[in-house]
């Protein structure tokens, strides 16, 4: 099977280098082992929110200099400020044309709202969840907060708790009706998706809209958790038209309908671009030849290698197993490529689980073009794009979309200049 | 008590970190609320299983076996193995005249075969269906395949079984309950596809149903006792032949090769990479050794690839659908992947026939809305699924390239 490029990992790093590769003329195949973290999302993406001295930041694209002194290895330090700032300022335009609308600026940072209700910074939105701007307040003085009845992944308590402390009144309603009481039948899996999926049907979304417009009072806007329909994508829209108020959709616990949406939506514009997706497989092995990969092997399809010219490791980290920790080792098992860890695995961790955690910047060494290291040596074909990269630690630091979205623009690039 | 004897499983299902995106991709699950979805049928159920037999839940032979729950699995677990070995584990074994003959392929299309146009005409009937409604309980709605008037094995053994051992380099081919009974063309399809690349076409010395209908309705020993027949045939034609074999069902060839082992405990580590699909076989020849199709300069012709669940989970569609962008003139359309909802006996049953219809609504929905010829696929119950459910025919991508050959 040959194409120009294989990338190994379906994520969010992958699909944006494959959609960049693809509009540029190239043919590449994404081969992914099961489905990707964008499943988990909030349905936002953060750039930088923070230092690792701790310092908030509010521009990221003037904070991304800092970095340079405090964390040498992060992805953004090799990419350097004025590449950061071009790519970055690229995203929304890219995203919009793969047919993922968002709003945010890499300049200055806006608020999200998170499934308990919190504010917290971040990059770009998907238009239908809410973009805040200050993060000390909400944009409205009284919200009618509504939950589908036995969905046990949305917390309107906790919600309107917090909304409080913004200094936001609420009052807190139910939805039901026939349709959703049916899925009540399966308690264990009364999930967003399965919930969303219901909205899918035109006559759900109608009686949906019956029970906001009666329920919301002289709230100013209404709160619902995310899961306005999975296959349909004007859901939102039509509900706005019919109820006449604004509605905030909230992020749920995961799934995150948004989350699969945008998945679903990028992996399609990258088959229509003419890029080759395959799901549930595995790299297994690769020839090498000098200091280039010749050949990849997967599992299912056995003697029939992947030939390509460039190969991009874009396999996500510990949670997508692009990185396997051991007791005294952490390693990237698809390549084998230098990772970056410490040897004293006490060292790995800190036992306030709320402060930073050093396995969070474990990661693939790489050069400043991106070039995975084997040995110590770069490897001339094979790049590394995404959570994989070592350097930087995304929960902390508030940077995991950022890094895998202006990494894999970069490793596209790169491959494009050859 | 030693506790760990009650905590060991043959399956990987410790490896489940409970992200629940397994059950956004069940067919089932979307549309049917009585099915628990792969997550608690699958890894959290085997959980508790394990400790005690009574945590079963009959409700898991709703569960289609398409396997896309694994294909999305992130870490890798085999929830749809876990599910199908609970089955066959636990489930009440009463015998159900209505299961046997829907899974007895081979013995009910021996039967019929002889008699087709009297069997297809009775078998259309509106009086017989309310009778095989009423009292078997399969679904009035349903569409049978119509069989063929003679088998495809006499068919070749009478015509073509000299000419085929002359050609320098053969395989074996599995033909299957479908092609021998149903559809003897698709086997006459793949040997002009085959001999126009240089290759013979020959049948293993036995050949039995692969089973795949036997393991989802419950009958294991039987399953297991065609699989090892199977296994040693392939044996005879891979290692003392050096046959490989091919088959043109995209589901038989990944019971052979994936179910025999994981669900029956029958071995086939030896010839299992031997085993494979006829449009895989022929895309490594032709890129390996640059054999070429001749093609008529035929008419445009307008298709849409449907990827059958089995072909997902092999990861092979890539194959079909590259020979077809072969066609001259070709104009293909990949469908989105997903479940046609029949799942080979499972549709046919009273009990499932709306959730089978439920799930195939998208795909059913995509194919009306596509301005097409024919809706080409791997699978024979997906074809009997999309024709009964939509206005389009539907053809196996063998037959479609033997069709555009000069």
């Amino acid at each position: 099977m040959k194409f120009d490029t294989i990338i190994i990992g379906g994520g969010l790093a992958g699909l944006t280098c494959g959609i960049s590769l693809q509009r540029h003329g190239q043919r590449c195949c994404i081969v992914s082992s099961g489905q990707s973290a964008l499943h988990f999302s909030s349905g936002s993406f953060d750039l930088l929110n923070c230092l690792p001295d701790g310092k908030e930041v509010e521009n990221p694209v003037e904070a991304v200099e800092r970095l340079k002194l405090q964390a040498p290895e992060h992805p953004y330090v090799k990419l350097g400020k004025e590449k950061f700032e071009e790519l970055a300022g690229s995203v929304v335009e890219f995203f919009s044309q793969a047919g993922v609308s968002v709003t945010g600026s890499a300049c200055k940072n806006h608020f999200r709202i998170t499934p308990m209700g919190t504010l917290k910074p971040t990059w770009l939105t998907l238009s239908e969840q809410v973009a805040c701007e200050h993060g000390d307040r909400l944009p409205w003085k009284k919200v009618a907060i509504f939950n589908v009845t036995g969905f046990l992944d949305f917390y309107t308590q906790f919600i309107a708790d917090e909304f409080h402390k913004l200094g936001t009144e609420c009052v807190l309603r139910e939805i039901s009706f026939p349709a959703l009481e049916r899925l009540r039948k399966n308690p264990t899996e009364m999930r967003s998706v399965n919930i969303a999926r219901v909205f899918d049907k035109r006559e759900n979304v109608d009686e949906l809209a019956r029970v906001l417009k009666d329920g919301r009072g002289n709230c100013e806007a209404i709160a619902m958790p995310a899961i306005a329909g999975l296959a349909r994508t004007d859901v939102l829209e039509c509900l706005e038209r019919e109820v006449g108020t604004r509605i905030a959709l909230l992020p749920t616990l995961p799934p995150s309908v948004p989350g699969i949406r945008a998945q679903q939506q990028l992996r399609r514009a990258f088959e229509q671009a003419g890029g080759v997706y395959m799901l549930g497989d595995s790299v297994l092995r690769a020839d090498m030849e000098g200091d280039r990969i010749t050949k990849v092997y997967s599992y299912n399809h056995g003697n029939i290698p992947f030939v390509a010219r460039d190969v991009v490791l874009a396999t996500g980290s510990f949670f997508s197993q692009g990185l396997v920790a051991l007791p005294g080792k952490v390693y990237e098992p698809v390549l084998g490529l230098d990772v970056e860890f410490v040897e004293n695995r006490k060292e790995w961790y800190d036992m306030n689980v709320f402060a930073a955690q050093r396995y969070e910047t474990f990661g693939v060494k790489t050069d400043n073009e991106f070039h995975g290291l084997l040995n110590g040596a770069a490897l001339s074909n094979v790049y590394v794009a995404g959570a994989v990269l070592e350097g930087f630690d995304a929960i902390k630091q508030g940077c995991g979309a950022g890094v895998s979205i202006l990494s894999a623009l970069f490793v596209a690039e790169q491959i494009l200049r050859k | 008590m030693n506790l760990q004897e009650h905590n060991v499983s043959d399956n990987n299902f410790e490896q489940c970190i409970k992200c629940t995106v397994c059950t956004v991709y069940c067919p089932v699950a979307a549309v049917n609320p009585d099915f628990p979805g792969p997550k608690q049928a699958g890894p959290d159920g085997e959980r508790l299983r394990l400790k005690k037999n009574n945590f079963y839940d009959e409700t898991l032979k709703y569960c289609l076996n398409c396997k896309r729950c694994e294909v999305a699995c992130p870490s890798n677990v085999k929830i749809g193995d876990i599910i199908q070995a609970a089955r066959i584990k636990y489930s009440e074994k009463k015998f159900k005249l209505r299961d046997f003959i829907l899974a007895n392929t081979d013995l009910v299309g021996t039967l019929s075969s002889p008699f087709a146009p009297v069997v297809n005409g009775v078998l259309g009937l509106r009086p017989t269906k309310a009778v095989l409604d009423s009292v078997l309980k399969i679904d009035h709605r349903r569409v049978f395949p119509k069989y063929a008037f003679g088998t495809f094995e006499s068919w070749y053994k009478k015509n073509e079984a000299a000419r085929q051992s002359s050609f320098p380099t053969q395989v074996s081919y599995f033909h299957g309950c479908y092609v021998n009974y149903n559809n003897p063309q698709l086997g006459k399809d793949l040997i002009k596809v085959m001999n126009a690349l240089g290759v013979g076409v020959r049948l293993l010395d036995k050949e039995k149903c692969c089973g795949v209908a036997l393991i989802s309705n419950g009958f294991i020993e039987q399953a297991k006792k065609q699989a090892k027949m199977n296994i040693e045939a392939i044996r005879e034609s891979v290692l003392a032949k050096n046959m490989p074999v091919i088959a043109t069902s995209s589901t038989c060839a990944f019971t052979i090769r994936d179910e025999y082992p994981h669900l029956l405990s029958v071995d086939n580590a030896d010839v299992r990479e031997q085993v494979e699909l006829a449009t895989r076989y022929v895309y490594r020849l032709m890129a390996r050794q640059g054999v070429k199709l001749k093609f008529k300069q035929n008419q445009k012709i307008r298709v849409a690839y449907h990827t059958p669940c089995h072909m997902e989970k092999l990861g092979w569609a890539y194959y079909s659908i590259e020979l077809l962008k072969l066609i001259p003139n070709v104009e293909l359309t990949v469908l989105d992947s997903q479940c046609c909802g029949i799942a080979g006996t499972y549709g046919f049953k009273k009990e499932n026939y709306k959730t089978s219809q439920d799930i195939g609504e998208s795909l059913f929905r995509q194919i009306e809305a596509c301005d097409i010829d024919y809706v080409v696929t791997d699978c024979e119950t997906c074809k009997w699924q999309i024709e009964m459910s939509t206005s389009k025919r539907c053809e196996h991508p063998i037959s479609i390239l033997a069709k555009a050959l000069e």
